[in-house]
């Protein structure tokens, strides 16, 4: 793709999913290992390929991981992912630019079982030009009532250093602006409840403080007098703090021809007014012992966040102003299948097994109060759309994971 | 609702006392009930063949991990002390046994293995935990109860077959 | 005794309690528990990735992943 170079002045828009995957990623991967068994999870070494294709964005993930056990009690899993990014997204609303950029994570746990309890410690580093972060993370799993209860307590805490590349993309200037801190509380517990039904539920809070806000985003206000697009450009002014708290249910039942359906709601809420639904449902069915084939659906909808606008009625009107596409009231639904194949069923030298899986998901993205600008009145030329009239944004992704897994 | 505090936690603290407890935790001491189970082959098992040797009962799954790590050394231990009057019998707990025979061919061992699908044996046992091993001595009487199974196991196996061999 | 002690007392009676539950799925009933298909997520990379494409896209964040199931063995 070609990185278009304009003035001095190009923006990279580094658009706030990179400041959430700090938070999102990290927190998810954590958290998503198993645990509370008795027995740690088998050693396995992965190769994981994926690239995400929608909303004027390309962005391809490489990861490798490895976990090894060193006594029957005591493992370590280390993890190392590269984000590339490239495009023009949506949220550039200067001059055309065009976002090229790479983020290196690299992460490792340590799991240590005594009895009935799992231990988890990590660490996570993740820096990319304009945004570092590093996260440490406890937590632990308790077997209790016949091993058909789990309860996990899980704390993490972040530190991220944000930043502005105010040069090009092949002459980058960052200009660091500030830091931010992340706590994250987590609690769950996991029951079984009958011979094929196992259920969860999770709480998650979560509570940051300092520079919150992406820097490349503007607000918009009415401007009808002056520069002809009708609007104005302003920095985005985000709270200092903001707490969110997220608890998810979920539910998993085995068919009895051999198949797993599963269902989850997660509903969140936060300082900054935003309220979501999350709905997903997931069926898994094997086919001999070689192939399994999942689909899935997930639906998610939520309104926009107290201080967000699309365009506001003149500059300064608030004290907090957000134009951040994140923050919009919008919908999404994902539909997505993964078919895995045991290339290795009876192993093969030190490897016990081994799988290869291709997932394709396809996200349709519809935001109730988030205009398209770019394409339709970025420019007095271009501008067929009174301000607040264009078009509402709407687009979709095409998602594809491969991956690699063997065990040992 | 009367709730006795006290009776409560000391129901509680004795819970905690037996878990707490080593994995060798002496059974009440009574004997091992009978059982007639068939094998792999259709013959018919059963525990009082066995009476005037020390038995070691395990009760196994092919979906359990530490199960298959323990097969081979109960294996060996098995070859080991058969000629001084020691049987194993793996009681298998598998719903369908079909995985249960594809798991031998591939590892294939040399005590008896009698399957249990209905699980009443493993109630009669009160088996409590996958992999769970039941020793018996020549009078037919459980002696120990070992739950679980950690690498370093089969040494406890080892000495407590031992003692009652020697009986 | 103030609502806070009762509560307490309530919640250590009950957890004490609890120690006399016996479990109502066996350890050798788990055969379907521990069958992989039943865990909560078997691909550890992939799970945490389509996390994160949600959550750089959303507003929410947090509240999934989940611990526990499985043969229940040892």
């Amino acid at each position: 793709m070609a990185a278009v170079a304009t003035e001095a002045t190009a923006v990279f828009v580094m658009s706030k999913r990179f400041r959430i995957i700090r938070l999102g990623l990290v927190a998810t991967f954590l958290l998503a290992r198993p645990g509370g068994s008795a027995v740690l999870p088998d050693d396995r070494a992965d190769i994981f390929y994926s690239d995400y294709k929608g909303g004027g964005m390309d962005i391809t993930g490489e990861s490798v991981l490895v976990r090894k056990k060193f006594s029957e009690n005591f493992s370590v899993e280390a993890n190392y992912f590269i984000d590339k990014v490239s495009g023009a997204s949506i949220d550039v609303l200067s001059q055309a630019s065009v976002i090229k950029d790479e983020r290196k994570q690299k992460n490792i746990s340590l799991d240590y079982i005594h009895d009935k309890t799992q231990y988890n410690f990590s660490y996570t580093d993740s820096a990319e030009r304009d945004y570092t972060s590093n996260t440490l993370h406890f937590s632990l799993s308790q077997d209790m009532f016949g091993d058909l209860t789990t309860i996990t307590l899980g704390f993490s805490d972040s530190r991220d250093k944000v930043g502005e590349n105010d040069g090009s993309a092949f002459v980058p200037r960052v200009v660091w602006l500030g830091h931010a801190e992340s706590r994250t509380y987590q609690a769950g517990v996991s029951q079984i409840v009958t011979k094929s039904l196992i259920t969860g539920v999770t709480l998650e809070v979560i509570s940051d403080e300092g520079y919150l806000a992406n820097p490349y985003r503007s607000v918009r206000y009415l401007d009808l007098g002056g520069g002809g697009l009708g609007y104005g450009l302003a920095s985005q002014v985000y709270p200092n703090t903001h707490t969110s708290t997220a608890v998810e249910g979920r539910a998993k039942y085995y068919l009895p021809y051999r198949a797993a359906a599963s269902v989850s709601y997660r509903y969140f809420s936060d300082t900054w007014g935003v309220r979501g639904n999350t709905i997903e449902l997931g069926y898994t069915q094997p086919i001999s012992n070689l192939w399994i084939l999942e689909g899935r659906v997930r639906h998610y909808n939520q309104n926009h966040a107290t201080f967000y606008s699309d365009l506001f009625p003149f500059a300064g009107s608030q004290n907090f102003v957000a134009r951040d596409q994140d923050l919009a009231a919008q919908t999404n639904n994902t539909i997505g299948f993964k078919a895995t194949y045991a290339f290795l069923p009876d192993g093969w030298k030190i490897f016990k097994r081994g799988t290869a899986s291709l997932d394709v998901s396809h996200i349709q993205f519809k935001y109730d109060d988030f205009r398209n600008i770019k394409d339709y009145n970025d420019t007095p030329a271009g501008g067929n759309y009174a301000p607040g009239a264009e078009p509402l944004y709407s687009f979709g992704a095409t998602v594809y994971q491969i991956y690699l897994s063997m065990f040992f | 609702m009367k709730i006795s505090i006290t009776n409560m936690f000391r129901r509680c603290a004795l819970a905690a006392i037996v878990i707490a407890s080593s994995a060798f935790a002496a059974d009440a001491g009574g004997p091992a009930p009978a059982f007639t189970l068939t094998d792999l082959a259709g013959h018919s098992g059963t525990l009082s063949q066995y009476k005037g040797q020390v038995v070691m009962v395990n009760f196994w799954a092919t979906w359990c991990g530490p199960c298959q790590q323990e097969m081979p050394l109960l294996d060996q231990m098995y070859k080991k002390y058969k000629p001084a009057g020691f049987t194993l019998i793996g009681v298998n707990v598998d719903k369908e046994a079909p995985a249960v025979k594809e798991l031998l061919a591939r590892k294939p061992v040399s005590f008896p293995v009698l399957l249990d699908p209905a699980n009443q044996v493993s109630k009669a046992y009160h088996v409590d935990e996958m992999p769970s091993s039941v020793i018996v001595d020549r009078k037919g009487q459980i002696r120990y109860i070992h739950r679980g199974y950690k690498p370093g196991d089969e040494n406890e196996y080892q000495d407590r077959i031992r003692q009652l061999i020697r009986e | 005794m103030s609502t806070v002690m009762k509560l307490g007392v309530i919640a250590a009676v009950l957890l004490l309690d609890a120690c006399s539950i016996q479990p109502w799925v066996k350890p050798y009933e788990r055969d379907r528990l521990a069958d992989p298909i039943m865990s909560w997520d078997r691909d550890v990379i992939s799970g945490a990735y389509v996390d994160h494409i949600y959550e750089s896209r959303e507003g929410s964040r947090g509240g999934t992943g989940a611990a526990g199931g499985g043969c229940g063995c040892n």
